[in-house]
Formats: C-alpha cells, sequence, structure tokens
C-alpha cells in the first residue's frame, strides 16, 4: 500500500487532518517524528500546517534544523514528492527547497476564511496525474508530457476551487528574478482568485501575496508548498471537497508507480 | 460546629482540636501586629483573620498567611456565592462529573463524554487585554484536558463599552487578537461566542471563555491526590512573579485609579508550551501514569495542591526549593503563589516516574518531582534552599484551605431603581422621534453606500427612503431576464399582491428618520452586525471537526475522531448567550432568557440540550443590592433548569466587576451543550432556495422593553424585559428540533435581538436570497420588526415539506405564522424596481403588513399560547392570506390603532453590505 509521512513538529496542528486526508485518499498515513532522521521508507512526505516551535522566531526557521529534515532535503532530491502545507510550506522556504518567503500578512490580522483559488497549468506533480514516471526519471523530463497532460486534466474537472486559509504570515514574496522563473517555468500551482475564477488585481490576495500567489512547486515539480488547507475540506463535513483531489492525485501516482 | 448569626463571619465547620498535628517543630512566624497588618493588606477580613489564629492555634508565617488569603479569596472559596449555588440542579443521568472538579463531564452517547466550562478572565483583561484574553483561554482549556479529554473547541463571551470610545476599542481589538494568538497557536478551533458592547462594561468588560473536550467516558480523571509516598510532580513552564496575587489582587477588588499599577499581575501566556503540555498529559493520561491531574490557575500551586489534597483527605509536602524558576532570589511565598501560566500538577507513582520523565524528555517539557503525598493531613510547604532544620515554611491543615473556606450569606436589597426602570413609559418615550446615533450616520444614504427602494402599489414617496434613483438603466437590463424567472418561480405564494400596500407613515410622522434607514441602522450596530471581523481571526477549523461554522446560531462539531479513526454520526452543538440589559430590568427573567436563547440557538440547528456551564459576573457581592440581582439571576436560571431538566455542570462566579463604584450589568452567560444524533442534519440559519415557504414560530408581541432598537435610537434601556412561557419555550424547540430530525426544514434562526427584521435580514444575507414577507398587522411597525419577544424562530421550509411542518407544528400546539417565501428580485411589482448591484444577486427583503389578520377582539383574555388557527385553513401554503394567527396579548389595549397595512423593502446587496461591514465602521470611527 502506498505509504505517506506527515510529520509532527512540537507545534505542529494539522498533523491529525494530514492523516485523515492520506487515509480517505486510499494511502497508508505514517505519523513522522521531528526528532527522527528516518522517515520510514515512506512513499512522499507532507509537512503538515501548525506554529512549530510557537512560530516565535521566523515562522519555520527552527523547524528547518530538525533531524528530519534533512531526510526531508535529500528524499526532495531523489525528485520525490514532498508537499507543505501553510507551516509547512513556510518550512519548506527556510529550508530553500522552495524560493521565496512567507511574510505578515498585508492587513496585520490573522485570516481564518474560506477563499477561491484558481489552479494554474504547473509542473506540479501534486496536482497532475503521471502517466509513466518514476523515481529516477523526474518531472523536468516528463515536463512537455505531463503540461499537455494537465491541461487536458483541468479542462475535465474544475479550474477553481475553495479552500480555506488560516494563517498570520502567508504573504507571499520573492524577487523579481525568481519571480520571473516562477512564471516561466510553470512553477505557481496556485493563486487567489476572484469567486468566479477571474484574476485579481495584483496586491489584493487576501494576505497581500505576490502575484496573488498561494501555492508554488520547484523545477522538478515534486516540491509543492501552498497556503491554504486542502486536508480541511476533504470529507465534505462543511460541504466542500476541493481538497480531496490534493491528496487523491498523488496517491493514484504513486500506487501506478507501485504496481 | 459553630454557627454564626448572619452574614459577616465566616464558619469553621471543624473545631481546632480535631485538627491534625503540626509536623513543623521550628517554623518563624509573623509578629501579631505584622500579621494583623499583612492580613487586611492581603484581602482577609478581621474575622477571618481570627479564624487563621484559631486553624493554626498561632500567628501565621508569611506563606501561611498568602496561602490563607488566596484560598479563602473570593475567587478561589466561592465564599460568597457558594450558598447561592446549591440552588442548580447539577445531577442527571448523563452527568459523569458535576461541579467541584476542573470542568464538568457529561456523557453525549456511544460512549463518549464532553468535559466542558466557562471562566471568567474579566479583571486581567481589563488591565492587559492581549494577555489577559489569551490566559483567559490557556486557563480554561487546562481545565478541560486535566480531566482527561481532548480540548476540541473554545468559546467565547465578550462585553465591552460603547465602540466610540477609543479604549474600548483598545479593549476590544486586543482581546480578539489575544484569543485568536493563543487559540490558533493551540491548535484548538474557536468555533464561536457572542459580543456585547454597551457602556455599562466601560470601566469593566468581561472577557468569559469556555472550552470543550472530548473523550471515552472510560477516560475520565479527577483532580484527587491519593497514595502517599506517591511524587507530586509540576509539569511545565518554570515559575516567575508573573501574575502573584491575582486571584486576590485582581479578581477580588474593583477597579480604581490603581488598577494600571497592577499591570505585572497579569500573566503571559505561552501557547506553544500549553500545546506540548496537552500532548503530554492526554499521552501519560491514556497510559495511566498520573494518579491525579490538576492544572495551576488562579492562585498558582497553592490552590491546586491544596484542592488535590482536599479532595483526596491526604496531607501534602512540598519543597519550593525544587521548583525551577525564571526569576532569582524568590521567596517561599512567592513561589507558593506565582500565576505562571502553563503548568500543571500531578501525582505519580514512584514506579512510573522513569517512564513519565522519558515522555516528558521527547516533547521537550520539564517536569520535576517537588514534593509528595503524605498521610499527615497537613500541607507542608519547605524550602530546601533553607538549613534543614528551620526549612519549614508552613504548615497547615490541609482539609482547612479548600473545603473548609469561609461562607457568607451576604445581605441583599431589592434596588429601588428596578421599579423605576419596568414602570418606564415607553410608549411615551417612542412618541419621541427616533435619533441615528453619531456612529451609524454612516448608514444613512448621504454617504453614497448603495440605496432603499420601498416598492408598493401605491407608489412611495421619496421620504421613505429612495435616496439614489439615478443610473439604474443598465442594472435594470441586466437584471430583466432575472426578474422574469423569479417571478416564475415566486408565482405559487405572493403574499404581497393581494395586498393593500401602503409605507409605514404613521410612525415616522415628523421624523427624519425612516423606518427604512432606521432598520439599516439596527442591521449595521454594533450589537447585531456580523461578527466575521471577529471570527475571521480565529482558526475555527482546525482539527476538522467543525460542522457549522461561525455566524450560526450555534456551533456544531462532530465528534469520534480524536486520533482513533471512525467517526461517530452524532455531533454537539455549542451555544453561549446572554442579553445583560435584560438582567438589569429583571435578573430573574434575564437570567432565564438567557438559558432560553442559548437552548433555542441549540435547537435552531437541530440540536437537543443536555447540560450547560455558565459565568455570573456580577459587582461587589457585598453590597446588598448587587447580591440582590445576583440571587435573583441564580434563582431564575436555577429554576428555568429544573424546570427544563437541564444538570448546571460547572461555572464561574465573577464579582466585583465594578470601576469607580459602577458595577456592571448582572452577566450570568449560559454556555449550552447539545446533542444531534446525526450531525448530517444539523441545519443553518441562511434561506438555501428560492420558493421555499417562510414560517415564523412563536408570537410577536410588543416587547420593546431593553431592546436593540430603544438603545440605539432614544438611548435607554429601559421597560421589562421580554416574557418567557417556560412551556412555550420548550414547545417552540421541540418542534423545531422534530422538524429538523424529519429533514423538514432548510433554515432555521433564532429571532431575538433587533427582533423579526433582523433574524429575516440574516436568513437572508446568510443565503443570498431576498424574501417576500407579510406579518401580521395588529402591532406598529416597530414592534413587529424589532419588537424582542421570546420563543421565536424564523424557520424555511420547501413548498413540498410546509404541509407536513404546519401539520407537526399543530400536533405540538404551537402558535405559528406563514408569512412569505423565499426569493425576491422585485417579482411584485411591474415597474419601479431600481436596486443597483455588483456582485450579489438583485435580491430584495421586503417586509409588510396586513390588517386582515387582525382580528382581535378588544378585551381579548391575556395569554400566549391560545392557537387560534382558524378552523377553514388547510394549512396549506398557499393559504397565507389566512393567516395562521394566534391571539395576542393586548396588554395596553392601545394597538388597534396600529392595524395599518405597510410594506418596506430593501436591497439585499446593501443589507449585506450595511450587516458586513459593521463592526469594521464602527472601529474606524474615531
Amino acid at each position: 500500500m502506498t505509504r505517506i509521512g506527515v510529520v509532527t513538529f512540537p507545534g505542529t496542528l494539522d498533523d491529525r487532518d494530514a492523516l485523515r486526508a492520506v487515509r480517505l485518499a486510499g494511502a497508508d498515513g505514517v505519523a513522522l517524528w521531528h526528532a527522527d532522521a528516518d522517515l520510514r521508507g515512506v512513499d512522499a512526505v507532507i509537512l503538515p500546517g501548525g506554529f512549530s516551535y510557537g512560530d516565535y522566531l521566523r515562522c519555520g526557521a527552527i523547524a528547518r534544523f530538525s533531524p528530519i529534515m534533512d531526510a526531508v532535503g535529500r528524499f526532495a532530491q531523489q525528485g520525490r514528492p514532498v508537499m507543505g502545507i501553510c507551516n509547512g510550506f513556510q518550512i519548506l522556504t527556510e529550508a530553500h527547497l522552495l524560493p521565496g518567503a512567507l511574510i505578515r500578512n498585508s492587513g496585520l490580522k490573522f485570516i481564518c476564511a474560506e477563499v477561491a483559488l484558481y489552479l494554474e497549468d504547473s509542473v506540479c506533480q501534486w496536482l497532475t496525474p503521471q502517466e509513466v514516471t518514476s523515481h529516477s526519471r523526474t518531472a523536468a523530463e516528463n515536463n512537455h508530457q505531463v503540461r499537455h497532460h494537465h491541461a487536458r486534466q483541468l479542462e475535465a474537472t474544475k479550474r477553481v476551487v475553495r479552500l480555506p486559509i488560516n494563517h498570520n504570515e502567508g504573504n507571499y514574496i520573492c524577487d523579481v528574478p525568481t519571480l520571473a522563473k516562477l512564471q516561466a517555468q510553470g512553477q505557481i500551482v496556485l493563486r487567489y482568485c476572484a469567486p468566479d475564477g477571474s484574476c485579481l488585481a495584483d496586491g489584493s490576495a487576501p494576505n497581500g501575496a505576490l502575484d496573488n500567489i498561494a501555492g508554488i512547486c520547484n523545477r522538478q515539480g515534486n516540491v509543492f508548498g501552498l497556503m491554504p488547507h486542502p486536508e480541511r475540506v476533504c470529507d465534505g463535513i462543511s460541504g466542500n471537497t476541493d481538497g480531496a483531489s490534493f491528496f487523491n492525485t498523488i496517491a493514484q501516482t504513486l500506487r501506478s508507480i507501485e504496481q | 460546629m459553630t454557627s454564626h448569626p448572619a452574614s459577616q463571619s465566616p464558619t469553621l465547620p471543624l473545631a481546632a482540636g480535631a485538627l491534625p498535628k503540626p509536623v513543623a517543630t521550628h517554623l518563624e512566624t509573623l509578629e501579631p501586629k505584622q500579621a494583623r497588618e499583612m492580613a487586611h493588606v492581603l484581602g482577609l477580613t478581621p474575622a477571618e483573620f481570627e479564624n487563621v489564629l484559631l486553624v493554626q492555634g498561632r500567628y501565621p508565617s508569611l506563606t501561611e498567611l498568602y496561602i490563607y488569603s488566596l484560598m479563602w479569596s473570593e475567587h478561589c472559596s466561592y465564599k460568597h456565592s457558594k450558598k447561592q449555588l446549591r440552588r442548580f440542579k447539577s445531577d442527571g443521568p448523563r452527568v459523569l462529573q458535576g461541579p467541584g472538579e476542573n470542568a464538568g463531564v457529561v456523557s453525549v452517547g456511544d460512549g463518549w463524554a464532553v468535559a466542558f466550562k466557562m471562566e471568567s478572565h474579566n479583571h486581567p483583561s481589563a488591565i492587559e487585554p492581549f494577555e489577559g484574553a489569551a490566559t483567559g483561554v490557556g486557563g480554561i482549556i487546562r481545565d478541560i484536558f486535566t480531566m482527561g479529554a481532548r480540548p476540541i473547541a473554545s468559546l467565547n463571551s465578550l462585553r465591552f463599552g460603547s465602540l466610540e470610545e477609543p479604549r474600548q476599542r483598545y479593549l476590544f481589538d486586543g482581546a480578539v487578537a489575544g484569543i485568536g494568538s493563543y487559540g490558533n497557536c493551540l491548535g484548538v478551533p474557536t468555533v464561536g461566542g457572542e459580543v456585547f458592547f454597551e457602556n455599562a462594561y466601560g470601566g469593566n468588560c468581561l472577557i468569559n471563555a469556555m472550552a470543550v473536550g472530548l473523550m471515552r467516558e472510560s477516560e475520565l480523571i479527577r483532580a484527587v491526590g491519593s497514595g502517599p509516598g506517591n511524587h507530586v510532580v509540576l509539569l511545565g513552564s518554570s515559575t516567575g512573579r508573573d501574575g502573584i496575587g491575582g486571584a486576590s489582587v485582581l479578581a477580588s477588588q474593583e477597579f480604581d485609579e490603581a488598577a494600571e499599577n497592577k499591570r505585572p499581575a497579569v500573566q503571559v501566556g505561552d501557547p506553544f508550551e500549553e500545546k506540548l503540555l496537552i500532548e503530554v498529559c492526554l499521552e501519560l493520561l491514556k497510559r495511566g501514569r498520573f494518579v491525579a491531574l490538576g492544572d495551576l490557575g488562579a492562585a498558582g500551586l497553592t490552590s491546586s495542591a491544596a484542592e488535590m489534597a482536599c479532595r483526596g483527605g491526604v496531607g501534602i509536602d512540598l519543597d519550593v526549593g525544587q521548583v525551577p524558576q525564571r526569576e532569582s532570589n524568590m521567596q517561599p511565598f512567592e513561589i507558593m503563589v506565582s500565576e505562571s501560566q502553563e503548568r500543571m500538577l500531578a501525582v505519580v507513582k514512584p514506579k512510573d516516574w522513569q517512564s513519565v520523565q522519558a515522555t516528558c524528555q521527547r516533547w521537550q517539557i520539564a517536569c520535576t518531582i517537588i514534593g509528595s503525598i503524605t498521610d499527615s493531613g497537613r500541607f507542608v510547604v519547605r524550602d530546601s534552599r533553607l538549613p534543614t532544620h528551620a526549612n519549614i515554611v508552613a504548615d497547615m491543615p490541609a482539609a482547612m484551605l479548600a473545603e473548609s473556606a469561609p461562607e457568607y450569606d451576604p445581605p441583599r436589597q431589592r434596588p429601588a431603581w428596578l421599579d423605576e426602570l419596568q414602570g418606564f413609559d415607553l410608549d411615551g418615550l417612542l412618541r419621541a422621534p427616533p435619533r441615528l446615533p453619531a456612529e451609524l450616520r454612516w448608514v444613512s444614504g448621504e454617504t453614497g453606500l448603495g440605496f432603499s427602494v420601498a416598492l408598493d402599489d401605491a407608489g412611495l414617496d421619496d421620504d421613505a427612503g429612495l435616496n439614489d434613483a439615478s443610473s439604474n438603466n443598465n442594472f435594470e437590463a441586466a437584471t430583466k431576464s432575472r426578474l422574469d424567472r423569479d417571478r416564475e418561480a415566486g408565482a405559487a405564494i405572493n403574499p404581497g399582491s393581494e395586498l393593500d400596500l401602503r409605507a409605514e407613515k404613521a410612525t415616522n410622522a415628523g421624523s427624519e428618520l425612516d423606518l427604512l434607514t432606521q432598520a439599516k441602522a439596527l442591521l449595521a450596530s454594533p450589537n447585531i452586525c456580523s461578527r466575521a471581523w471577529i471570527w475571521r481571526q480565529y482558526d475555527h477549523q482546525v482539527l476538522n471537526n467543525t460542522v457549522v461554522l461561525p455566524g450560526a446560531d450555534a456551533a456544531v462539531m462532530r465528534i469520534g475522531d480524536t486520533g482513533r479513526g471512525a467517526m461517530s454520526q452524532r455531533g454537539i452543538a455549542l451555544s453561549t448567550d446572554c442579553n445583560g440589559r435584560y438582567c438589569y430590568l429583571d435578573p430573574y427573567r434575564g437570567a432565564q432568557l438567557a438559558l432560553a436563547e442559548a437552548t433555542r440557538n441549540l435547537a435552531c440547528v437541530g440540536a437537543e440540550p443536555i447540560a450547560i456551564t455558565d459565568c455570573l459576573n456580577f459587582g461587589n457581592p457585598e453590597k446588598p443590592e448587587v447580591f440582590y440581582t445576583f440571587e435573583q439571576a441564580v434563582r431564575g436560571l436555577a429554576d428555568a433548569c429544573s424546570h427544563w431538566n437541564i444538570p448546571v455542570v460547572s461555572g464561574n462566579v465573577s464579582f466585583y466587576n465594578e470601576s469607580f463604584g459602577n458595577a456592571i450589568y448582572p452577566t450570568p452567560i449560559v454556555g449550552a451543550l447539545g446533542v444531534l444524533s446525526d450531525v448530517a442534519l444539523a441545519l443553518s440559519a441562511g434561506f438555501k432556495n428560492a420558493g421555499d415557504v417562510v414560517i415564523l414560530i412563536g408570537t410577536t408581541l410588543n416587547e420593546l422593553g431593553g431592546s436593540e432598537y430603544l438603545q440605539l435610537f432614544y438611548g435607554r434601556v429601559v421597560g421589562q424585559p421580554p416574557a418567557l412561557d417556560s412551556d412555550l419555550e420548550q414547545a417552540v424547540q421541540g418542534v423545531t428540533r422534530a422538524a429538523i430530525a424529519q429533514g423538514l426544514l432548510a433554515s432555521a434562526h433564532d429571532c431575538s435581538e433587533g427582533g423579526i427584521f433582523v433574524a429575516l435580514a440574516e436568513s437572508c444575507i446568510l443565503g443570498g436570497l431576498g424574501a417576500s414577507i407579510t406579518l401580521d398587522g395588529s402591532l406598529s411597525a416597530i414592534s413587529s420588526l424589532f419588537s424582542e419577544s421570546a420563543s421565536r424562530i424564523v424557520t424555511s421550509c420547501s413548498l413540498a415539506n410546509s404541509q407536513r411542518f404546519v401539520a407537526l407544528l399543530k400536533e405540538w400546539g404551537v402558535p405559528y405564522r406563514i408569512v412569505g417565501q423565499t426569493g425576491n428580485s422585485g417579482g411584485d411589482t411591474e415597474n419601479g424596481s431600481r436596486v443597483r448591484s455588483d456582485s450579489t444577486p438583485a435580491e430584495l427583503l421586503s417586509i409588510g403588513a396586513c390588517d386582515k389578520a387582525a382580528h382581535i377582539p378588544a378585551g381579548a383574555p391575556r395569554t400566549r399560547h391560545v392557537h387560534n388557527v382558524p378552523s377553514d385553513t388547510q394549512g396549506g401554503a398557499e393559504d397565507t392570506t389566512h393567516a395562521h394567527s394566534a391571539s395576542f396579548d393586548m396588554q395596553g389595549g392601545g394597538e388597534h390603532a396600529h392595524n395599518t397595512s405597510w410594506r418596506l423593502t430593501w436591497s439585499l446587496a446593501e443589507l449585506s453590505h450595511l450587516y458586513n461591514s459593521g463592526l469594521e465602521q464602527a472601529l474606524k470611527t474615531a
């Protein structure tokens, strides 16, 4: 069975929710502990949301030094799937597995709300069904095929999803060359958008994020970070299941690799 | 046993001779004069000090005096309230743990139990709102996991003065940020609550926090120390000087000019530490490693250790020298009374100590053995930093500390002003023109925030609120097709079409403030408008169990998955409520109305109330008039709880909520817990589908006493609060729950502050659908719209379900009225629908009254529950013009004069805007 690990740091809050979402996607959820250097043979890793170490220093700045992050770094370099949600995204940027940084919301207030997001054409493996892939063959090599397939897939489904955001520091920022690269290389995975999917003016994202960015991935598409919480809207508890595809797609891909 | 005549002397349950023998051979006591002076400074009365002498058989040491002053403080001992609190019914088949523990616990079925409690943190928050509110949340959550339950939800009830004052805005903003900051970081969702702004709270805000936890029934643990030889272990943060004297200084005295100097008595929270403590404690509890567990709250180590020893009937021997300290040179008494946050006290068997240490290490939580359980019956404090032969600094009989604190029965006197308030001539007051408060001027059309449309067949004059009639051509074209569609959909019921509609003018004679604007201002007022500004700052979804999000009548949580897998089909619902104005005007009825509304909120989501917690906020109990209101409120709540068979399983009393001699309104806040047998059936308040039938359950009387309307436009809190008929209330809630359980309803919403208008507007706004409503014409338009009569619920259901629902209402014998239908795109009128909207649908809320239903014979008997359903009606939804009206209470007798037909129409887009931006606007107004 496909095994997806969920890391618990001191102060992680959404580990149970992420494990539940993994189980709902038909995979085996494996609890991983920050102080272990071992990923216990999982096929993918999720860094869930929360306030690791209380976020008393810069968000994620201490957690990135946890022993398990060395293992996660190696795992990511092998091209294997890593997703950071909210605080997990912040940890991934602190660990330099993703570019840029998350700074304080432009409104200077914590925001908990369900927002509309646009699924961009991206190289993100977590949202792109992979027909042919293996650990040795990275997404970059499959890039063309992936994007073509992705576009087809998205047309068939919906490109606007509604996910909860829940953060005080979700305002994505990076330098101009990095932004240009993210845009050019299909690394922008999610953008905040109007309810009907239309673009927001730059700077009008709920948290003020640059280019309305809510989620990005690395060049290879295997490391994915996002501020919204798909794990909270998987089972329709409050009438929304838009988060399920964030776990289903990767679980399917990993299953097809197994077979 | 000594008995004391009336009030001012404490009673001693044990003769001093029967006390266990002292342990100390050498102990440094205070000089008599010094001791008396110190006792006075610490707030002990001369009589209480005499009892200290009696119990100790000598003059006390400094540490002992501190400990007595804390344990016998109002905050810890409930000495003024204990006797009254015995009125509460606290037992029942579901009750697993009643009052007296850290939290009450009730069974919710399927082997699940819920621990919950509400507590005040008023005084610290009035000094430092962010940390005060934050540590209030932290404290109440510790009370929950202490019982073995995983905290799954938190709620809060807040009271501030008017937001016009900068200090109130600072307090409000700070308290909300503090609650958010702590709860968000802790990973416990803040799922509901309420806030009220009223001048009476200007000098003393109220911050009441409620926490709810879930566990298996078998996991319940109590803070009862036992087993001499067992270790007493302190877990969590180190101890500093923060919060010293919080309970005795802050919570047991009134505020005055010196309040600012008391800032050091406010603690600072560390939610990260508390998150780790939750995980450590729940893990160790599950593995049976704790004999007992208690949290260190008010009065710190003193109260926690003393209560543990008292409950277990054992002695305890503590060494303050072992307590990890974050400041240097701390005196023993400082360590004993410090209120440093995020600390827990556990009793651990020596054989389990290693295992406890290992788990704590894994979570990076400090744990230290600071003493042991003894069989001496003495509460002994030593300081190993002192020479061994003289290191005992306190040696007291443990049983005398917690369970034998003094108990008072203070004098009470009915305040003379109650008669004056209740007998106030409301009719006379209402003859004066209403005034729009300065802070709500933005609501009137002058600011260009949209406009009102009043529609009627007679054509409405401009002065009725048509403020902007320009540039609507494009809009009309864009909405034409929609209007056509909705006209078809709405053809089944069109209550407005047959009526002779006229604008309500009589009430507005000579007034510039027309009813349309009054309603808009009411909807935008800080006490009514949307609370989204608040709950957007709270994580309300973490743990992924929140079924009904904030903004509804009650929060609904699913239960079952606390990391174990399968979910239960059951759910729980939570609501907090209290209208302090009602309690001010009539404390007995006001407290009952608080319970009625809290449980009615539960009924609106489909939940049955099974238990409540309370937080009783009052002024100085030593003032007879204040104590009268306290006693009345407790009696009212206790009587209602007994009548409805709802146990009170936990609670908190907060006295001395006064500043400069002015008491707050009596504010007994009720936190209600309900159970849903199928959480999937949980209902929300917003209208769902256009064309649904709107049915108002209950009857509307001319009850504007203590209403938001009176306060907003006349600046007065006067009159009688709404009447409450317990049986009617129970039937209204019962029939609503039954209808929800049968899947008949599409929405249900409690009708309370702001009256029918606000309830309808909220259901429209939440559902994004307008409505076309026709009320009974027997009351004045103002009463019809804004009266706050109790026991009313606005429901909607599909046409197909309406007959079954009406049959159910008749079966229950509950008064009701079919008032209209949902969805209103201005289809009532052929022309003149000039509405502009950007993104929301061009829906309208139209409310009118019809005099055809006003067939009340003069001098009809005073009754609320004659279900005067005309025999010729079939109960069908098409039958709206034959209103299913109940007889009305005809007090005053002059209501006939108001039998008018009128109709008012608002654009839903504008109402949404007003409702959603009310708080932000209020905070902006400088």
